[in-house]
């Protein structure tokens, strides 16, 4: 029986991406036919990529049908790596170079204000940024892992829900990810799964590779603490609310009551566990002032950052995140005076001969760190420090 | 054939001949020194016309057959409707009609809508086509398949052929909103209203013959008279002359890709820290989704710093109004109408003015107005390594855009391509440009969604961005960065035919476009 795989999308608005059909065949060896809006322009090295990737997997006699309109390399190979291991049971890679920008790692602290959401099957969303066909994007966020520029943002993979998330695993954590977000999360347990999986995979204990569970469920609500605690490598627990909302029957309102028990546990739950509170990502991407309200609202209920559907929520939710001028300059004064104080072995943080509470330091330097990483501060503030 | 070829100052090589009439190798921007007079139409006589003034015919076709329509002869129409137009193809299902083979049809710009044409082009009712060549018309003709060369000129340079008689109208054929039957006319009346109609005014002067088409009549006078009667031969009345709600095309709707609003925005920051944008200052932006968007960041950073714009060229559409309307902009010079909040300002607003290519593009005129205008943000389809643009060909080397006013905006004081550094694959930024449409000394910066490139020759904005945060880069740079994310690309491959001409504002060759080989 003659079987034909398909992979990719097609369509009218297809843009950047491409559509393959494969049927293996009987000695007629490889049968190759390309409708291609680049033609012109890369007809020669896609033929040539299509080639030797048939070859890599040993496919010698094959009918390959692609319709690509603009697709990139790293997608193209992504496409027809997933249609031939659709038909052929092996677990070879077919790997594009790695960009050697991409293998930096971020840090425990780094800062999660923004999180950008990328649909990981279209790589038109992908290419300058940074799953409903899921076994297909498997292939296409590994290739855009290694294959697209992120200039320095941490890459983050939100993997499936569990079970079938681990076996997105062993595709993406070979690849220098930052970071794994695990959705609708509701035990500890889940989270040292993936824990232990990544460990597996990377081969030692302890990897760069962290955590940020998504509690969206009530049973994720009333497991928070234990989830933010599971494991040293989570570093941000976040929440979802359009199925934590729909989990306790009730609709989403602008008001956001129904959520707010749900968001102080999270925030209370991993502040204890000394990790970062994100809040759910804002729908409406036309309504720049309505985000701006709800930022505000997250801040104050004591969340670090949101998640983004649109590049343009980006630089809103910064600018409310990020300290204010007013606020570093408050804080290079008490950064300042804790400094000297420590310095001269007093144990008491003064200004003006008003004393300054440790929590308040506390807060004081972290807002100072968060405003030089956030490039609203030199790193050698102190040097032309005047008081 | 006598036809030799020549390099041209852009460095091209360019016939000297196009259908069968000499033409003048381009020789560098403002280098080419115009001689004579004018073309003039016949001296016409009231008495052949109607002491009543009621031009008014039965019909299209015999309106056209009063008019002499014969073998050979020019006509010409304008794109007030856009994708919304009907009259271009009843014109010509008239002279298919009436047996009447090889015109030459002189539009303004086609639209997509004028893919019907094809049809008179293959049997030979249409000879070859003078005016924008959009999709399927461009491929057709990049195809070889026209039987003359096609000749591609800007707004002004329309303007320009037309009265340095370089182009004879024998038939103008001017759609309007609303008319009199003594020919007066205007596009801001009617439920075809389409707003300006400055694109038939020299048409309407120097055309031997006019014609009006409406489907609505007014007693006479029609007022505003955009079109004036005196001009015109005979007037009909045809059920719908235009479908007023297509003449919001797709490229003019706000829009939400990610990058192009990241280009807009960096373009306005550019415009802010360089200073082009302060008191008094004025703009044109033009259809495309990115320069809308620039429009509306230009507003934000407005709206901040309390300035206001003395004017703003359009293509108007709801979002410069609603800047009119605001008080941000104290005069629009609207040259064509995007949308139907266009048509009411323009209708209803004195201070949302109608202009003509002659008083904004002409280049053989005493002056015009696209050198006062601050800053001009413009697409392009490529531009090369010298700043040198394309807007005609694409990188495959298919023809499938007009020039519009494109070249006559680049006399403006700041000239800014606002492009992606590439599209689907396709490089924006190139080695060299498969077909030169405006040279790079008009073009001072590249803004992409990658970074920023100042043409060296400006070295007054390279100094006031030196100390932002904006990504300034080298063209180079750019280009090397498309070519390591997209590959570098093989070159189109063409045959000598030569399909399409492009013509400078001044109304000599700037380049050839060939006929795509394998096509």
């Amino acid at each position: 029986m003659v079987t034909t795989y398909t992979a990719g999308n097609k369509g009218d608005n297809i843009r950047s991406d491409c559509f393959i059909s494969l049927t293996l065949t009987t000695g007629k060896g490889i049968i190759i036919d390309i409708n291609s809006s680049v033609k012109a322009m890369y007809g020669e090295s896609n033929d040539a990529l299509f080639r030797d990737m048939l070859s890599f997997y040993g496919i010698e006699h094959a009918r390959l049908e692609i319709d690509d309109r603009g697709a990139l390399p790293f997608t193209l190979a992504a496409r027809l790596e997933a249609v031939i291991r659709k038909h052929i049971d092996t677990d070879k890679e077919y790997l594009l170079p790695l960009l050697p920008q991409n293998s930096y790692t971020t840090k425990r602290d780094t800062d999660r204000v923004t999180r950008l959401y990328l649909p990981g099957n279209n790589p038109k969303l992908m290419i300058n940024a940074g799953i409903y066909k899921k076994y297909e994007a498997r292939f296409l966020v590994r290739n855009a892992l290694r294959s697209v520029d992120f200039c320095g943002a941490e890459r983050m993979v939100r993997i499936n829900q569990l079970p079938a998330g681990l076996d997105d695993l062993n595709f993406i954590v070979p690849h220098h990810v930052n970071l794994i977000v695990i959705p609708k999360c509701e035990s500890a347990k889940q989270v040292l799964q993936v824990d232990e999986n990544i460990s597996e995979i990377l081969g030692h204990k302890g990897s760069e590779v962290y955590l940020m569970p998504i509690i969206e469920s009530a049973s994720g609500v009333m497991h928070a603490f234990e989830i933010a605690g599971a494991s040293e490598n989570v570093v941000a627990l976040a929440i979802g609310l359009e199925d934590y909302t729909a989990d306790i029957g009730v609709q989403r309102t602008a008001e956001e009551g129904e959520s707010n028990f749900a968001r102080c546990m999270v925030v209370n739950a991993a502040r204890a566990a000394g990790i970062q509170p994100i809040d759910s990502v804002f729908s409406d991407i036309d309504d720049m002032e309505a985000l701006a309200e709800n930022t505000r609202k997250s801040k104050s209920l004591g969340f670090a950052g949101m998640g983004c559907i649109h590049p343009r929520q980006v630089p809103v939710i910064n600018e409310i995140f990020l300290p204010t001028e007013t606020e570093i300059e408050k804080a290079k004064k008490i950064a300042f005076a804790y400094e000297m104080s420590e310095k001269e072995g007093i144990g008491v943080v003064t200004i003006e001969s008003k004393m300054i509470d440790p929590p308040v330091v506390k807060r004081a330097l972290r807002t100072i760190e968060q405003a030089i990483h956030a490039g609203k501060l030199s790193k050698n503030w102190r040097d032309t420090y005047e008081q | 054939m006598s036809n030799k070829m020549v390099k041209n100052a852009a460095g091209r090589m360019v016939p000297t001949e196009i259908n069968g009439r000499p033409v003048i190798p381009y020789t560098g921007v403002g280098k080419y020194h115009p001689q004579g007079n004018k073309h003039a139409p016949c001296i016409a006589s009231n008495i052949d016309y109607p002491a009543d003034g009621n031009k008014l015919l039965p019909s299209l076709k015999e309106a056209l057959v009063k008019c002499g329509l014969k073998d050979g002869m020019t006509i010409s129409t304008h794109h007030h409707f856009r994708e919304g137009d009907l009259l271009a193809n009843m014109i010509f299902d008239c002279a298919s009609e009436l047996g009447v083979k090889k015109l030459c049809w002189f539009p303004s710009a086609s639209f997509p809508c004028n893919a019907y044409l094809l049809k008179y082009l293959d049997d030979g009712t249409i000879s070859h086509i003078e005016g924008s060549m959009n999709g399927p018309l461009g491929r057709y003709c990049s195809e070889g398949k026209m039987k003359k060369t096609a000749v591609l000129r800007s707004h002004g340079g329309r303007h320009q052929a037309v009265q340095d008689g370089e182009v004879k109208i024998d038939i103008a054929i001017i759609g309007a909103g609303n008319a009199d039957t003594f020919g007066n006319a205007n596009g801001v009346n009617g439920p075809s209203a389409s707003g300006v109609l400055g694109f038939a005014l020299a048409d309407a002067q120097y055309a031997d013959k006019v014609i009006v088409v409406t489907d609505t009549l007014v007693p006479f006078p029609c007022i505003p008279w955009q079109i004036q009667g005196n001009y015109v031969d005979c007037t009909v009345k045809v059920d719908k002359v235009g479908i007023p709600e297509k003449i919001v095309s797709g490229t003019t709707q706000v829009t939400r890709s990610p990058d192009r609003l990241l280009i807009a925005e960096m373009t306005a920051r550019f415009c802010d820290v360089t200073g082009i944008i302060h008191e008094g200052f004025s703009f044109q932006a033009g259809a495309g989704g990115t320069a809308l968007s620039v429009g509306n960041y230009f507003g934000d950073i407005m709206r901040k710093k309390g300035i206001k714009a003395r004017f703003a060229r359009g293509g108007s559409n709801k979002y410069l109004v609603s800047m009119l309307e605001e008080g941000l902009v104290e005069y629009i010079l609207d040259g064509q109408t995007f949308d139907l909040d266009g048509v009411r300002s323009i209708r209803d607003n004195p201070n949302h003015v109608m202009t003509s290519p002659f008083s904004s593009y002409n280049y053989h005129s005493k002056g015009n107005f696209a050198g006062m205008v601050d800053v001009v943000i413009l697409g392009a389809t490529e531009v090369d390594l010298d700043f040198n643009a394309n807007v005609v060909t694409h990188s495959d080397g298919y023809l499938l855009h007009g020039i519009g006013g494109w070249q006559n905006c680049l006399f403006g004081k700041n000239v800014i391509l606002s492009i992606p550094l590439f599209r689907d694959r396709i490089p924006v930024v190139r080695d060299e440009v498969t077909t030169i449409c405006g040279p790079g000394e008009l073009i001072d910066v590249i803004i992409t969604e990658r970074g920023i490139a100042i043409n060296p020759l400006r070295t007054d904005l390279i100094e006031k961005v030196q100390h932002s945060d904006l990504p300034i880069k080298t063209i180079r740079q750019l280009k090397d960065e498309a070519e390591r994310i997209c590959g570098k690309p093989q070159k189109p491959v063409f045959t000598d035919k030569i399909i399409a001409a492009i013509k400078w504002v001044d109304g000599t060759i700037i380049d050839v476009v060939k006929q795509v080989a394998n096509s």
